[in-house]
Formats: C-alpha cells, structure tokens, sequence
C-alpha cells in the first residue's frame, strides 16, 4: 500500500518524529481535517462520504433479501466489501480484490460486527428461509493515508443513514421507509509506528515509511470491539494499551460528531 | 421495452424539459489530490467522478507505442450506484464503454509528445441515472486538461434519442428505458466531426439527421460548460 520514497525522506520524517513532529505539522495525536457526509449516493439506501485530509473515502449500503446462514438462521446477513479502484491512486491496479482490500474490508466489518452496532436478529424475515442482506460497499476515491480509520467512519456513517422499504411478511416491499436497527457508533482509530514513535491517523508519507500499525476499534461504552495490528514490526504491551486508550478518547470525539450529524438527519 | 407511459404533458417530458433541453449539469475541476487531474460532474441524478494518471510508463511493456502514447479508459460503476446492487468488478458493458470512451477521447489528444507512456482515464459512477457514459467523457475530457495533458480541443458528449416518434434531447432514465431510440454522441466541436457513435433502437434516416442535429446542440451546450468549470478553476478574480 505504500508508494516508493527515499531513504531521505525517511530519515526527515524520523527526525522530526525524535522532536515529537511530523512532516505536516501535526503533533503527534492530531487528526488531519475530518469531513463528513451523509447521503451522497440516492440509489444507495445509505450512503457516506468522509475525507480525512486528501484521503476520501466514499461508502454505499444496499439492502437486499435472501437466505440465512444455516448456523444463523435467526440473524440477517451482512457483508463488507472494500474496492481499491486505480481512480485513488498510481498504485492500485483494476482487477479482482488482493489482500489490501480484503484486509480492509474485513477490519471494518469486524468492527461493526463484533460490536453488536446492529441487531441482526431484527432483519429476520422469516426465521431461517428469508432474511435481510446488507452489503456495504467501500469506494476509496483519493488514497493519502489511512484508509481504515476513513472506511470505517464512512461505513458506519452510511449504515445509520440507510433508510430501506418495509417488508411485509413474505418479504415483499412496502410503500413505508425504515431506518436499519442501529444500536452503537464503533469508530476505529489506526496508529502507526515509526522507529520508537507512535503516531495517529497516519498520512501516506509516513504509511510508506513505518514499521507497523495498530486499528482499534472502540464503542461508545468504551469497549473493544476490534483490533489489527498490521505490516511487519512489533509493538510492546505498555504501547499497545496506551493506544487503547488513545483510541477511546479519539472514539468518543468522533463519536460525537456523528451522532451530530445523525440527528441533522432525521 | 414500450412501457405504458405518458411521456409528454403539455409538451413537456416527465421531468418537465422542454425537447431540446438538457438537463442541470455542474462540473468541478482539480477534486483529487493523488490524481494528476481530476473531475467531478453532475448530470441530472448523475454523479461522477474522473481521475487521470499520467504520462508514465506504459506498462505491461508489450502495450508501448514508439511514436506515441497510449490512452487507457476504464469505466467503472460503484456496486451502490444503480436500484439493484451491481456486483463489484468488472462488467462486459463496463469493459466496452471503457472502449469507447477511449476512442472519443484520444483524436483530440497529442498522444505524439510521449512515447512509450500511458495516460490512464478513470471514471467512477457514483449515482447512475442514464447517460453515464456521456457524462463520463464529458468529465474525462475537462480532467485531462485539468492533468495538463495537451490536446487539440475539449470533448463534450451528449445523447439524443425518440420517444413517442419525438426527438429528444438528452434522455432522462423513463426515456432511456422505455424509448424508442438512444443515439449517444461525443463531439470534436472544432473539426466538427463525432468521436462517439452508437445507437439502438429504432429510427428512420430522417430522424437520424434530426437526432444528430440536436445532439450536436446538446454537445455544444456542454462544451460551454466544460469550459466555464476550467475557467472557474484557473481564472483568479484579483487581475485589476
């Protein structure tokens, strides 16, 4: 995921990170601007646009219906897919999904998933035949770092916008319009680390150029919903749970400024 | 596909265009900051988004051209961007649109000031709503300049089509789905030549004319506008 920088660069940004700087100015907590919008794509039954700095993100759910899982009659189906399309950046190729976008993909699902934001039990149609299928659908458009922290904002952003017709019990469509069962905000928050640094919402520069990486995902109970730690380096216990905790504060900021938005939209 | 439906009232379409009208179109340059050149266009429910890379290397190698560049086109649809989920990937119609937005593109480029590179046009529908493919040239065209890549002119692009045995200008998604005839065109407004033809459908060569007509009309329209958003970009206010 990281494009071809110098050595040079390389040592620069480590300078700087030994003073507790970063090539952008940042400190070494700060997030780059956050943009957030809601409904962007009205073919989607939801949909989110968020941008993070110059990374821009563009997330779409679609409701569909169809059969359970057989170890999950009770519960509807969601789906998380992420596209790297060639539009975001030099690097991306066209063709079927590689590991970067699966890794993606499956980082913000499971931090959807696992925090019980939605109740899956109430898209069941009709136990064990009939269910709801969710897909969201991540479109990166513009890729300058962290793409984790962009997807799963726009991914959440998009499901609470969702607005999808009644069904009545053979699951035909209704006229009436429901909003999906939502019950939690996770928000994850990625660090990466650099030499012995360890810094937020990491730009494409310092991307190409760290060790490793960590996304923990939080809930608005202050939980741990998911984690990741990416890439090739190795992070001590003492950075791991103060990045933990970093998360959650940086959580709940963000938190806030969706609920926010969320109630602009109804 | 004749549907029962009332396409004209008063003389008006179903979104209350005149025959000849088009319909809004707002166009954004420079929206990508990974891109060498961007675009954005809204077209009636149509939401679209263009980025180019480029010159560079042409590769697979095999694809270089000595004498020029090549000029790569890929048209792609978000899975969210149609009624019914389209199933993320590549799509035959995907595929061949990418073809030929590739030829209406390329006779208005110098592809001759850079051998052995590649110039790569995405397009990414966003929010589909007929005419995607029209739009979607008429952004790739105004994000090539925006890419500084150099040509000899814009290329804008514009449909006409029947409905009810009237041409019409620019089809609304009721007028594509259930019309008569569908006539998508790209224009090389100086040469006055057409970069994009296809058609289906029905029509006499009489309507033909007529449909080309007024489609060169909506694509003159378009140019107007695909210049506006370059000069919006590039002309500072501050010159007194």
């Amino acid at each position: 995921m990281s494009s071809v920088l110098s050595d040079i660069k390389k040592d620069y940004i480590i300078s700087l990170l030994n003073n507790g700087k970063r090539d952008d100015g940042r400190n070494l907590n700060d997030m780059r601007d956050l943009k957030i919008e809601l409904g962007i794509a009205n073919k989607a039954e939801g949909s989110c646009y968020v941008q993070i700095g110059d990374t821009k993100v563009i997330a779409g759910v679609k409701c569909e219906t169809g059969a359970p899982f057989p170890d999950t009659p009770n519960q509807g189906v969601f789906t998380t897919n992420a596209e790297l399309i060639p539009m975001a950046s030099p690097d991306f190729e066209a063709g079927p999904p590689r590991e970067d976008s699966i890794e993606l993909a499956r980082i913000v699902d499971r931090g959807i998933r696992e925090s019980g934001a939605i109740d899956f039990e109430k898209l069941v149609i009709k136990e064990g035949e009939l269910v709801r299928v969710l897909f969201v659908d991540i479109h990166v458009m513009d890729y300058n770092g962290n793409l984790f922290d962009a997807a799963g904002i726009a991914s959440i952003g998009a499901l609470y916008n969702t607005k999808m017709p009644v069904l009545d019990e053979e699951g035909n469509k209704t006229e009436e319009l429901m909003q999906l069962p939502m019950r939690k905000i996770p928000i994850p928050c990625t660090y990466a680390k650099i030499a012995n640094s360890i810094l937020y919402d990491p730009s494409i520069e310092e991307e190409s150029v760290m060790d490793s990486r960590i996304t923990v995902t939080t809930e608005d109970n202050g939980r741990i919903s998911a984690m990741q730690k990416g890439d090739v380096g190795s992070f001590k216990k003492e950075e791991i749970l103060d990045i933990v905790r970093r998360s959650k504060i940086r959580g709940d900021e963000i938190r806030s400024i969706l609920k926010e938005k969320f109630s602009e939209m109804r | 596909m004749e549907k029962d439906i009332k396409f004209f009232t008063n003389g008006k379409r179903i979104d209350g265009r005149a025959i000849d009208e088009l319909r809004n179109i707002k166009i954004e340059v420079g929206v990508f900051k990974r891109a060498d050149g961007s675009s954005y266009i809204e077209w009636g429910g149509n939401k679209i988004y263009c980025a180019v890379y480029g010159p560079r290397e042409a590769y697979p190698r095999f694809l270089q051209k000595s004498d020029r560049a090549i000029l790569k086109c890929r048209y792609n649809m978000a899975s969210f961007a149609v009624e019914e989920r389209k199933r993320p990937g590549p799509s035959r119609r995907g595929v061949e649109i990418g073809k030929v937005t590739q030829g209406a593109l390329e006779p208005a480029l110098i592809l001759e000031n850079f051998p052995k590179c590649m110039i790569e046009v995405n397009i990414e529908v966003i929010q589909a709503d007929a005419g995607t493919r029209c739009a979607g040239i008429t952004a790739a065209s105004v994000a090539l300049a925006n890419a500084g890549i150099p040509m000899k002119e814009l290329v804008p692009a514009c449909a006409a089509g029947k409905v009810e045995d009237k041409i019409v200008l620019d089809l609304c998604k009721e007028e594509d789905n259930y019309g008569q005839a569908d006539l998508p065109l790209a224009l090389l407004p100086r040469k006055n030549e057409f970069s994009l033809l296809q058609m289906d459908g029905d029509l006499t060569e009489d309507q033909l004319e007529e449909a080309i007509e007024l489609g060169k009309k909506g694509c003159l329209q378009v140019h107007e506008i695909q210049k506006e958003a370059l000069k919006k970009k590039y002309i500072t206010e501050d010159v007194f």
